[in-house]
């Protein structure tokens, strides 16, 4: 029986993490993402695990590097510009394909920006944001029970798949309180041995974790091949959407993470109204649930993209669907998010077009 | 007395250039490792830099990092691996440059790891630019007047800027110039490593190295250069010891 507990986000996520095993953390601190770190530093010495409140953040994110090459299962926490100075060890960490997990409780950028909660790090966290070809595996949560049992399976996907792990978060769910289930973990996939840490050669060939594929001329184009193929084995595999009225949907709303939340109120509000409006709330970024947006847009008479940022997410949402339908496009970013009467406004409007020609554009 | 290839290095030919101290220096490292007995419980960790491609020469489980971060990646390391031997093996760009921060934290924590630090005064892989530790006058790529003209600074000697800290168990810095540095340097990486074994926390040997290659002198006039103008800036001796 799951154990009902009442936590602030961002200290929920330190028990999902050493519920999962996680037993060693390193980070720095950051608006709103303080109480991991605190948490951290009394929990994980009760749990046998290692807390570290590094010098950096690019010494945190490296310090993952080492204890996930020791075989430990790790992870380290910020807030939007700290997550921009792990980048480079997280493009290390991919291309050791080293298992780990990164939270990103977004705050409001550019720059400095400000301590308000957003969902402008979407192209970094998604698309990159590191150097090279490679891939994270990005979570979204909206909840604080999706943030706990995300929580516990990311450190499932990281190993099995050898890959970091994103949890983006952002301030409002690391701030807010909400009662959640905590459940004991059990592993959700079938996990590999590690053998590929560094423990010391004893009774075996001495082992190199690399990152650099200078030999031959082609060795980093192969080993980038084999990276590509783990994406593509990844995107088959891992798709985790929410659908909510979507079978009769003719307004087909696009959210992820708390602008997720106030878009499934707007989706109720407008079906009070009898308007055909649905959601679909993607729990998890990359891999992308592109083809539950394709089928979606063969009824749907147009889609509505909302995010807390000034149009990263509707990109992805415009790709899955091939501009087949118009998008409609409401976006705050700097800290701001559209409210549920803003979004409803925006629903009545789109079904009210819906028996115009279907030359109608996406607003962006 | 015969001699043999120590154990912890691997039968390969190296990529370093005629006159280069990171032969002598690897040779150093692999002969106090095989010595304590620890290859099959020591990890080490490659740096950017001239040693990139330590991994193909040492014969012990190595990890490869990005530039200066060598000291944070050991910490990772150790504690999760306490009975196993983390040592960084860094060069001036990637210790003092680039790492610093991560060099600083590391001693003041008094991580239980051993940094081997090869001070050449020089960028060398990337072709003669002007390291922190590049001495006043000197010339190279980026400071073709020589280092002091237009606000470089001077060199950063790190066994004195670590001394100021509680941290560090032991602090030595060394030359590989001669064969009586060549002993002294060796009896400073073996006591590095019992130090971490003897669970003293931070250890660091700087090892003072030519670069003929970048330097644009002769192997010969490298050596003088080590024991005449470097010697002068960095003084060999023991920092601290406890």
């Amino acid at each position: 029986m799951a154990e009902k507990v009442l936590f602030k986000g961002n200290e929920l996520l330190v028990e999902a993490a050493i519920e999962a095993g996680c037993r060693f953390y390193a980070g720095y601190p950051i608006t709103p993402q303080n109480e991991v770190p605190e948490r951290m530093s009394w929990r994980m010495p009760q749990a046998g695990g290692v807390f570290i409140q590094a010098e950096s953040e690019i010494a945190a994110i490296n310090m993952i590097f080492g204890a996930s090459a020791a075989g430990a299962r790790c992870m380290t926490s910020s807030s939007s510009p700290g997550i921009s100075l792990k980048q480079e060890g997280i493009s290390y960490i991919a291309a050791a394909e080293l298992p780990c997990v990164i939270v990103n409780m977004q705050r409001g950028g550019p720059g400095l920006g400000n301590i308000r909660a957003a969902q402008g790090d979407y192209f970094q966290a998604v698309k990159g944001g590191g150097h090279g070809d490679y891939r994270l595996i990005v979570l979204t949560p909206a909840t604080l029970q999706e943030l706990y049992d995300l929580t516990l399976n990311a450190f499932d996907y990281a190993d099995y798949y050898r890959n970091p792990v994103m949890i983006l978060g952002d301030g409002i769910l690391g701030q807010m309180a909400e009662p959640a289930e905590k459940h004991p973990y059990h592993p959700i996939l079938d996990l590999p041995p590690k053998d590929y840490i560094l423990d010391g050669c004893k009774g075996r060939n001495s082992r190199v974790v690399r990152t650099l594929f200078l030999h031959p001329a082609d060795g980093l184009m192969k080993h980038n091949l084999h990276l590509q193929e783990k994406y593509a084995r990844i995107q088959r595999e891992l798709s985790l959407v929410e659908q909510y009225q979507t079978d009769d949907a003719e307004v087909i709303i696009a959210a992820y993470g708390i602008s997720g939340r106030a878009a499934k109120g707007a989706v109720k509000a407008a079906r009070r109204e009898g308007i055909k409006a649905g959601l679909i709330r993607p729990l998890c970024v990359w891999p992308f649930p592109s083809d539950v947006y394709r089928r979606a847009a063969e009824r749907a008479k147009s889609f509505l993209v909302v995010e807390m940022s000034h149009g990263q997410f509707v990109e992805d949402v415009k790709l899955a669907i091939e501009c087949r339908r118009p998008v409609a496009f409401l976006g705050k970013g700097g800290g701001w998010y559209p409210s549920q009467e803003e979004i409803v406004e925006q629903i009545r409007r789109l079904a009210n077009e819906k028996s115009k020609p279907s030359t109608a554009r996406g607003k962006r | 007395m015969e001699f043999h290839r120590p154990r912890t290095l691997k039968n390969v030919l190296t990529h370093y250039c005629p006159g280069c101290g990171h032969g002598i220096v690897h040779r150093l490292v692999a002969e106090a490792i095989d010595e304590l007995g620890i290859r099959e419980r020591t990890i080490g960790t490659a740096p950017v830099g001239c040693a990139v491609l330590f991994y193909n020469y040492f014969d012990c489980d190595i990890i490869e990092c990005a530039h200066g971060r060598p000291p944070a990646v050991a910490t990772g390391m150790k504690r999760m691996l306490p009975d196993r031997i983390i040592f960084t093996y860094q060069g001036d760009g990637d210790l003092a440059a680039i790492g610093t921060t991560e060099t600083i934290h590391a001693a003041n924590r008094g991580e239980n790891i051993t940094v081997i630090f090869v001070n050449n005064a020089i960028y060398g892989m990337t072709g003669g630019q002007m390291a922190p530790t590049t001495i006043k006058g000197q010339w190279s790529t980026t400071t073709p007047e020589g280092r002091g003209k237009h606000g470089e600074g001077g060199p950063i000697r790190i066994c004195e800027m670590l001394s100021a800290l509680d941290g560090p168990s032991y602090l030595e810095r060394v030359a590989v110039s001669s064969p009586k540095d060549i002993l002294r340097a060796k009896k400073a990486v073996k006591k590095a490593f019992e130090k971490q074994i003897a669970g003293k926390g931070f250890s660091l040997v700087e090892v003072l190295s030519m670069c003929p290659t970048d330097w644009k002198l002769t192997p010969a006039q490298a050596v003088d250069f080590v024991n005449e103008k470097m010697k002068a800036v960095f003084p060999l001796g023991v920092f601290r010891d406890r």
